[in-house]
């Protein structure tokens, strides 16, 4: 018995053993935290629908490697995100800028919804109309209505 | 006739768009660096190890800066046109290799030291253009690829060309095919070099 917990022990020891060489930032929970944030907003290029946080790619690595850099050299998250940008272009945000290059993006949804509304709107007055304005039967259309509904009750 | 027409059109038009929409390159990012200075960088050139290389040694000359590495497949198809181009070229043609060890996405570099690790690049490059022709008029190694980061590389291969002022004209990202030379890179240089 004695051995075995002896057996697990190590055997646990050697699971943590690699843990040791970890990021380097690990130490501070607060720039780690800084790091996970920015590479959370900043897309990989190389795998572009993934965040540099998520992504394996080594290029994403190599970023997050810059990130760390500029975080322990006391820059700021702005300096970071337009280090970036400077770089990659607003394609690497998450959450692009309102600007003239990116009004359809912004604007694109918000517009199709007023069109829609706009046309829905439309649709639904024509359709009151139409039901509004429908006349009463004729005594013809009454007596075809009355032999239809009369035909339908036979067995 | 008209309760149709209007959906159709509708239809046509999604259509038209999502055909544009997929027809795009998505790799084509457009990159924030065209109309700007090239980054300034002093790396040892690939053929003289004791000498460093920057873009201010090209001021005044019409340059082309090609990022290359011998684990990049997509180097491998455009290389011939970029040979067939330095045999014809009236401008200088500089390679960037770009991560050649740490790249290859094998090389487990906690255990390399630094000199190991430029030996093994040096070794490595050599190889591969005496095997497949060396149109460059000089190769610079960046090692750890923090120049490729300022010249926003993302995807090997990637060229740039830049003016005589030292400003970065045009950015071309993967292989350059015979098309995207002579549609596009040679006449920029034409009007460059005026």
């Amino acid at each position: 018995m004695k051995r075995l917990f002896l057996a697990l022990c190590l055997a646990l020891v050697a699971h943590l053993a690699p843990a040791g060489d970890a990021a380097p930032l690990a130490a501070d929970p607060v720039a780690e935290k800084r790091l996970t944030k920015l590479s959370e907003e900043l897309r990989c290029l190389v795998c572009q629908n993934q965040s540099i946080a998520d992504s394996h790619a080594e290029l994403a690595d190599d970023l997050r490697r810059e990130i760390r850099g500029m975080i322990q050299a006391g820059k700021s998250d702005k300096e970071i995100i337009d280090f970036m940008v400077a770089r990659y272009g607003d394609f690497v945000l998450y959450n692009p800028p309102f600007k003239a290059a990116t009004l359809l993006l912004w604007v694109g949804p918000l517009l199709l919804m007023v069109v829609g509304l706009a046309m829905l709107g439309r649709h639904l007055k024509q359709r009151n109309r139409r039901v509004t304005d429908d006349a009463p039967l004729s005594d013809e259309e009454a007596r075809r209505a009355e032999a239809l509904l009369n035909e339908t009750k036979q067995p | 006739m008209n309760r149709f027409l209007w959906p159709l059109l509708g239809f046509i038009a999604l259509v038209a768009l999502l055909a544009v929409g997929l027809n795009l390159n998505p790799r084509d990012v457009p990159s924030p660096l065209v109309g700007k200075p090239a980054p300034a960088f002093a790396l040892p050139v690939l053929a003289a190890p004791d000498k460093t290389f920057g873009p201010q040694d090209m001021a005044g000359k019409v340059w082309l800066l090609n990022v290359w590495s011998s684990w990049c497949v997509s180097c491998r198809q455009e290389h011939p046109v970029l040979v067939e181009f330095a045999k014809r070229a009236s401008v200088p043609l500089v390679g960037l290799n770009y991560k050649e060890v740490r790249g290859d996405g094998e090389s487990d570099m906690s255990k390399m030291s630094p000199e190991a690790e430029g030996k093994l690049a040096r070794e490595r490059a050599d190889q591969w253009l005496s095997r497949h022709g060396n149109p460059y008029t000089l190769s610079v190694l960046d090692l750890d690829g923090r120049v490729g980061i300022d010249y926003g590389v993302y995807g090997v291969p990637e060229t740039y060309v830049i003016d005589k002022a030292g400003t970065i004209r045009m950015k071309h990202t993967g292989p350059i095919t015979p098309d995207v030379l002579g549609g596009k890179i040679l006449p920029l240089i034409g009007e460059l070099s005026k």
